[in-house]
């Protein structure tokens, strides 16, 4: 194995944006761990899952609409379809999750919702193995746009649109930096500017008086779930954009870094999830390149575990006080 | 009885039932009351197991499980017999740490599989180590034990959750150490990556090979009756009340000068040490180890053990055992399906004879279903004759009467099976949210659904439905009965 002792600045430019990109969709996954646990104190260990069938459900539209090669409509509305339908569909999965998994148990012990995470996350891994079988499903995103007639992007979606000084950022990467920016602006701006986001941090902050000033706090936990769950279906989409194959294990990991992200940045803080996202998804991309690929995700699980010992609330996380 | 005569019917004021019970909520206690009063078959059982006392529990379950080796071959003695063993053995370590200290620990898995790789490295020909189990098994137990410790330290100032994702990474990353990560020492891979390691060394009890399954299975029922045994003493003792007074709840605990962190470091390093030997044991029945095994499908299966037994309780870790390593048997892929089939369609029956009274509801549901799979199929058979006629696999007796109910497809229909899975999932979603004779009627469909998809479905995936069974089992015990079968109802006062 032939390290790249000498530091080039080229190769480390490329890292830094293939490990933005991948961070922007830790990121997205993270914002949906980190707001359920901020509302309900609970570990949501389907929610990478979640994002599983997200990219499942993106995968059903590209093929139901003629698949990569040849396309029915034209490439740049059947992206924006995938994204919808993923992210209609994986939010509808979240709100049914919480209904019937985790709304019997909110009186419960702490450590009853956690088993039942763990529960759904099973069922749901193994549904999508019982119905689609083991193998991967690809999306074929490099063919995606190449020379299709109705097409409005110009050339394949992995075709290089830049290249600085030889560092190459695909056109699918910017796709999905945007969209995960656009994202997080608007869930950024849901929480601080609307009713309903006002309704959800004052939920997060005490429950039970903001149930008492007449909040619905069930339906704000629903909407947390779906707004959550719907993050999470639009960064599966992109995973098969980008890694251009999905299947059914593909949520634990993204789901461990997706909580590792959260984490790291301060579960339950929203900026931080999005800071802890990219630091990860950094983190993941210089690992693989300057020690290989077999050691990054026990990089990632280390940075965790040592955040964890160093700060337990996270970069951006206020300590907790424990009341009695 | 008053000077106005006696009331009929007139219930007890609380502060009657003659039980002091010092340190418990009044509300907490006739909580308890009403649930310790339940009726049905859990009530039954609970009852039953009450009523002998630990050590009689301990002999009958001793000599029925030492009857086995007369009366089983050898490979259903294996599969049945001795791997029940294990997941007893792997349920008890678990049960310390979720139920005596209630700590959640989702790296359980990777001290069973540090054990049994341990015992590899310590026995097999990968670095040509080949020392006797008397010397391996004690090093192994007490290095996971150490290693429990290890990972202890950190989760003293983790509260709750956190501690739950670092013990889950920590399984993760030794699951990808072994796997993909396999360091280079002394001219090998230390773990053989994929492969794993192979050809270790068979039990020995002081020079005597343990090599007929017989003598693994005697010398494991010994194991786990000792084990037993012990850790019944020490959950009387003062370590286990404080154990479970941390559980309760661990600030009063503090408050209450008990050692918290000592104790929750204890918690870990017993839990370890006895998956350590679980781990022992797996490796020289197998006489291979290779990280599949120590995944999070088999932390899913030792959590199901623990919690369909009860959190916290000893007999219930054994009928756990029983129960998740039988139907686990039964739906793997080298049974006959027909089997499987036999298990599932009497469970149905049995919850169905649990959860509808009175008698004659529970008949007419029954004839319900009957009639409704004739009436679909003659229906199927009249409107759409290509549907129906599929191959019954593997159906043995009942194979007739099947193929003569439920509607089964030739090969060639696409995915009816999955289209009838979805519904099902959607049917029972539905049904929890009905009440009354509503909820009663529409059971007709949901168990004819049931067995739509046990046929057309699950029975030929039965490895990947027993996941999903597995995976539901969690989800509906936390739901309706969150302290299993035999554990003490816990109620939350905030």
């Amino acid at each position: 194995m032939d390290l790249p002792l000498v530091f080039d600045s080229q190769l480390a430019t490329q890292l830094f944006v293939n490990g933005l990109t991948l961070g922007s969709l830790y990121a997205l996954i993270a914002l949906g761990y980190s707001m359920v646990y901020g509302i309900l104190k609970l570990l949501n260990f389907a929610h990478g899952d979640v994002y599983m069938v997200g990219a499942f459900i993106g995968y059903a539209i590209l093929n139901g609409l003629g698949g990569p090669i040849s396309p029915t409509i034209a490439v740049a509305p059947l992206i924006v379809l995938m994204f919808l339908g993923a992210m209609l569909g994986s939010g509808a999965l979240g709100v049914v999750i919480e209904r019937f998994a985790y709304r019997p148990l909110r009186d419960a012990p702490r450590i009853a919702p956690l088993i039942s995470a763990l529960g759904v996350s099973f069922f749901l891994e193994n549904s999508v193995l019982l119905l689609l079988g083991a193998q991967f499903r690809t999306y074929n995103s490099f063919l995606l746009g190449s020379d299709h007639p109705k097409q409005f992007i110009p050339g394949p979606l992995s075709d290089a649109v830049f290249v600085v000084n030889g560092v190459n950022v695909q056109l699918v990467q910017i796709l999905v930096l945007a969209t995960a920016l656009g994202l997080m602006v608007a869930l950024t701006l849901l929480v601080a500017r609307t009713q309903i986001g006002k309704a959800m941090r004052a939920t997060a902050f005490d429950r039970e008086a903001a149930a008492m000033m007449g909040i619905d706090v069930d339906r704000v936990i629903a909407v947390t779930f779906f707004l959550g769950s719907l993050l999470a279906g639009a960064a599966g989409v992109m995973f098969g954009l980008l890694f251009s194959q999905v299947y059914h294990l593909m949520g634990f990991t993204a789901g461990l870094k997706g909580f590792t992200a959260a984490v790291v940045g301060g579960i339950g803080s929203i900026p931080g999830a999005m800071l802890g996202g990219v630091l990860v998804g950094l983190a993941e991309a210089y690992a693989t390149g300057y020690f290989g690929g077999r050691w990054s995700d026990l990089i990632v699980f280390g940075i965790l575990i040592f955040v964890l010992l160093v700060r337990p609330s996270g970069l951006l996380g206020t300590r907790a006080i424990q009341k009695v | 009885m008053g000077p106005g005569g006696d009331i009929p019917n007139r219930p007890v004021p609380p502060d009657e039932r003659g039980r002091p019970r010092v340190g418990v909520d009044e509300w907490v206690a006739q909580v308890e009351e009403r649930r310790e009063a339940r009726t049905g078959l859990t009530g039954l059982v609970t009852r039953f197991v009450s009523a002998v006392p630990p050590a009689g529990r301990l002999a009958v379950f001793g000599a029925a499980a030492a009857t086995l080796p007369f009366w089983m071959n050898r490979g259903d003695l294996f599969t049945y017999g001795i791997f029940t063993l294990l997941y007893i053995l792997l349920g008890l370590g678990l049960n310390i740490v979720v139920g005596y200290a209630g700590l959640l620990d989702l790296g359980y898995v990777a001290f069973f599989g540090f054990g049994a790789y341990f015992y590899a490295e310590l026995s097999s020909p990968q670095y040509g180590i080949h020392w006797p189990s008397a010397a391996s098994i004690p090093v192994v137990v007490v290095a996971t034990a150490l290693l429990g410790l290890v990972l202890g330290i950190p989760s003293r100032r983790l509260l709750g959750d956190y501690l739950a994702i670092v013990t889950l990474f920590f399984g993760q990353a030794f699951v990808v150490f072994v796997n993909v990560g396999n360091p280079t020492v002394a001219g090998k891979g230390l773990t053989g990556g994929p492969n794993g390691l192979a050809e270790i060394d068979p039990l020995d009890v002081f020079g005597y090979e343990l090599t007929t399954r017989t003598q693994q299975f005697y010398l494991m029922l010994i194991a786990c009756l000792v084990l037993l045994t012990g850790l019944h003493f020490l959950s009387e003792s003062r370590t286990g009340r404080a154990w479970r007074a941390l559980r309760e709840d661990p600030l009063a605990a503090e408050t209450m000068t008990i050692p918290v962190k000592r104790l929750k470091l204890m918690a870990f390093a017993f839990g370890a040490g006895i998956a350590g030997l679980a781990g022992c044991i797996f490796a020289t029945l197998l006489t291979a180890v290779s990280s599949g095994n120590f995944d999070v499908p088999i932390l899913i299966t030792i959590y199901a053990v623990v919690i369909l037994g009860g959190l916290g309780s000893l007999t219930g870790v054994v009928l756990g055992a029983i129960v998740i390593n039988v139907s686990f048997q039964f739906l793997a892929p080298e049974n006959p399906p027909g089997n499987a089939r036999l298990l599932f369609y009497a469970i149905t029956l049995l919850l169905l004879a649990l959860g509808v009274r009175p008698w004659w509801r529970l008949g007419a549901i029954l004839a319900g279903v009957v009639g409704l799979g004739v009436a679909t199929q003659t229906f199927v058979e009249a409107v759409a004759p290509g549907w129906t006629g599929g191959p019954v696999v593997d159906g043995g007796r009942l194979a007739g009467a099947i193929s003569q109910w439920v509607v089964i497809p030739p090969a060639g229909h696409g995915r009816f099976g999955s289209f009838a899975y979805v519904g099902l999932v959607v049917a029972i979603l539905v049904l929890t949210r009905l009440r009354g004779w509503i909820r009663t009627a529409a059971l007709v469909p949901v168990v004819y659904l049931a067995a739509l998809v046990w046929e057309n479905s699950f029975v030929e995936q039965p490895a990947v439905a027993r996941w999903i069974l597995f995976g539901s089992l969690l989800i509906v015990l936390m739901t309706i009965r969150p302290q299993g079968l035999l554990g003490t109802p816990r109620v939350e006062v905030a």
